[in-house]
């Protein structure tokens, strides 16, 4: 589904990726994990088509089609869905009137016809069951004044809402009580099919007891450094990173 | 890079929607100014000799009087000597039975949306169809004047309500006002007359819908609305140009009166020609409004969408007298190209307990210069006067200029006066939000930018408020990419 091969991209002349590859198949769920500024969010964003990262080297297809040709709506279109790490705010934009104009959207591109409101609204109704999200926050304006718990799970709402093929969640775990760790989790699971995948960057082993990966990789100075599964978590989980950044770094200086 | 060049430039330059003009044979003065041609108006309305000395009078002042300097806005000085200030299409008839009205000018508002057919029409607007210097029709005359209210033509209240207009006419905005006050007291052609009488409720919203067609010509008109004690009254404005390589002036007078406990709420969308992507043409809105608060527990409201003009020069104002009363002022003024607009409001705070409030939300894109200018004036006697005022900027792309000039001048201690201001960039990081969504960048604009003037938008009656989010969104098309 997707495939990356050699990416490397830079902000302001920094290079941050530096030969990125990895290959994601329909069905699979990968973790992504890495000490602080090694460049994950960089690639969520370079997937998801941020402008302001360049792309100089390497290729990234998805169902076959070249990702990195597409604007970040046709992406988004095309099914990929990225659960920000930091969700922005819209001011006197409510969250129902965004998700109709983006649902709306990504269904004019798949030639489907828009929905009218009443069926939006059961739309709404169904998927806010899913991840037990409360009518009171979609109405209010998007993110505006959310704690850092309800922006994470309205991200997940929104996932819900759109079917994505491809979800990458960017640390949709730092925030959320254990609570809403596992109601978030469920939703992600139920959502899961052999059709789609999931990406999700984590710092914490914790989230992998629910949504179990199939690999696991580690990220450190803008490449994968090690892969594994789900018992790299966890070895991470009781050794820290230092182990593998001494590796890298020793082979660096050879 | 992967941005499409080929969608922005279809959309940098989309055509402004009511650039059209008609030819209709007009009856027109000749062109320049002086007091023949004041005389010339006069006459061809048929005024009585009162009107003309006042007019007279205010063109005597004019002449002594200078072109205002202080607003933050630059362009080449206009020959009012080469403009025309009276031009009407001939086939008006000097009855205003819907009926009889040329089926061709009533065309005219068809093709701007603007059905003056009271059958089609949705029933609660009541219409003023004005076109360059004169009223075309007014709907819902007749209903209206089953509860004793007055909606017509400015021209006709001359004739059939002089001691109305006598009355209040220059009561609220001063012929001598300034400069451009003065110029339309000496020449305005037409507009509109309201008159609720005390105790009536306006069933319907009443509107005035400005057109100019013609080339080379000023328009100046001007509305009086009273609302006597108790009554309540809610007025629309709208207005369109055709697109001309030529600026044209328009310099209008807006006076609203509102006795004890009357309500007086206006509203304005104003889709004047802003002039090409290369500041070629527009036209120069240079407007007086002004609102007094006579009795006491009265309240004025005004809210304005301003997307329009190459130059907008126009500070809806309250004099709060009555005690208790209440003056508001909501703004939404969008500049983008070379459009300039220095617009904002004064609230003048006489009677004891007056309160007002301001929210304006600024907007500008391309190479526009957009200020806020707002006066807040409390007086000795004006005990607990309150006011807030919220002043905020949106900045598309780097080229533009967003400025706030507050003015404060507080003569009572007991006033409490508060004044709150934000600058802000529309975020990259917003548009991406909702492209990731699959929400292309011209609607996630249009979202961001209603979402941002929602507080006044809300203001604005339901028909209206749609329109002005359509037309927010038009304006902006191509400001980012
Ligand atoms: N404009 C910029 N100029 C230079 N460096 C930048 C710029 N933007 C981001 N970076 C750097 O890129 C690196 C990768 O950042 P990124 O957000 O991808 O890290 P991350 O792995 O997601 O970290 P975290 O675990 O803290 O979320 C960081 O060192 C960051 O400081
Ligand atoms: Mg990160």
């Amino acid at each position: 589904m997707l495939s990356i091969k050699n990416l490397h991209a830079s902000i302001e002349g920094n290079e941050i990726l530096r030969g990125i590859n990895l290959e994601v198949k329909a069905g699979e769920i990968h973790a992504i994990m890495g000490p602080n500024g090694s460049g994950k969010s960089t690639l969520a964003s370079v997937l998801a088509g941020r402008e302001e990262y360049e792309v100089t080297e390497g290729e990234v297809t998805f169902k076959g089609k070249d990702l990195l040709d597409l604007a970040p709506e046709d992406r988004a279109r095309e099914g990929v869905f990225l659960a920000f790490q930091y969700p922005v705010e819209i001011p006197g934009v409510s969250s129902t009137n965004f998700l109709r104009t983006a649902v709306n959207q990504v269904r004019e591109y798949r030639g489907l016809e828009p929905l009218d409101a009443v069926k939006f609204l059961t739309l709404m109704k169904e998927k806010m069951k899913l991840v037990e999200i409360d009518q009171k926050l979609l109405s209010r304006s998007l993110n505006e004044g959310f704690s850092g718990g309800e922006k994470k799970r309205n991200e997940i709402f929104q996932m819900a809402m759109l079917e994505p093929t491809l979800s990458i969640l960017d640390e949709t775990d730092s925030g959320l009580d254990i609570d809403a760790l596992r109601i978030v989790s469920n939703g992600v699971n139920q959502l899961k099919s052999e059709k789609t995948a999931t990406i999700v960057v984590t710092h914490y082993q914790r989230l992998l007891d629910y949504i179990v990966p199939d690999f696991v990789h580690v990220l450190y100075k803008g490449r994968i450094v090690k892969s594994g599964t789900k018992e790299l978590a966890m070895e991470l989980e009781e050794k820290g990173y230092d182990w593998i950044k001494e590796e890298v770094d020793s082979q660096a200086t050879v | 890079m992967s941005k499409d060049n080929s969608i922005l430039e279809e959309l940098t330059s989309k055509e402004y929607e009511h650039g059209w003009s008609v030819n209709y044979e007009a009856d027109e003065a000749p062109i320049g100014l002086n007091e023949d041609i004041i005389r010339w108006i006069s006459a061809k309305k048929e005024e009585p000799q009162w009107l003309l000395e006042w007019r007279l009078k205010a063109f005597r002042t004019w002449l002594t009087m200078t072109e205002p300097e202080w607003a933050n806005v630059h362009y080449p000085k206009i020959d009012l000597q080469a403009l025309r200030y009276y031009s009407a299409p001939k086939q008006i008839k000097k009855s205003k039975n819907l009926d009889e009205v040329d089926p061709e000018l009533i065309a005219i508002y068809e093709r701007l949306g603007i059905s003056l057919n009271e059958q089609k029409r949705l029933q609660g607007i009541a219409v003023d169809a004005v076109l360059d210097s004169v009223s075309v029709a007014t709907t819902f005359r007749g209903t209206l004047s089953k509860l004793g209210i007055v909606f017509c033509s400015f021209s006709e209240a001359v004739k059939e309500y002089p001691e109305l207009i006598q009355k209040y006419l220059g009561s609220v905005v001063p012929m001598t006002d300034n400069y451009y006050a003065a110029l339309n007291s000496a020449v305005f052609s037409d507009g509109s007359f309201c008159y609720i009488p005390k105790g009536v409720r306006c069933p319907m919203e009443l509107s005035t819908y400005f057109r100019i067609n013609a080339a080379n010509t000023g328009q100046f008109e001007r509305t009086l609305i009273v609302a006597d004690d108790e009554s309540y009254v809610s007025y629309l404005e709208g207005c369109t140009a055709p697109s001309r390589d030529e600026n044209q002036l328009h310099a209008a007078v807006v006076e609203i009166y509102a006795g004890t406990h009357a309500q007086v709420k206006y509203s304005t969308v104003q889709n004047w020609y802003p002039g090409d992507k290369e500041g070629k043409g527009g036209i120069y809105n240079f407007v007086t409004k002004r609102g007094i608060c006579a009795g006491d527990h009265s309240k004025i409201s005004w809210t304005q969408v301003e997307t329009g003009s190459a130059v907008t020069w126009k500070y809806p104002s309250c004099i709060l007298k009555g005690d208790y009363s209440i003056g508001e002022f909501y703004s939404v003024a969008v500049t983008n190209n070379y459009q300039q607009a220095d617009t904002g409001t004064k609230m003048i705070h006489i009677g004891k307990n007056t309160k007002s409030r301001i929210v304006s939300k600024g907007i500008s894109a391309g190479k526009s210069q957009n200020s806020y200018r707002g006066q807040v004036q409390v007086m000795k006697r004006a005990d607990n006067a309150r006011n807030f005022s919220q002043c905020d900027s949106l900045l598309m792309g780097d080229r533009c200029g967003a400025h706030t000039f507050p003015y404060i001048d507080i003569n009572n201690p007991s006033a409490k006066v508060e004044h709150e201001a934000t600058t802000s960039k529309i975020g990259e990081d917003q548009i991406f939000y909702c492209n990731q969504r699959g929400i292309a960048t011209e609607d996630a604009v249009a979202l961001i930018v209603n979402g941002y003037a929602k507080e006044v938008l809300n203001q604005l009656p339901m028909e209206f408020a749609v329109e002005a989010q359509k037309l927010l969104a038009l304006t902006l098309e191509g400001s980012v990419g």
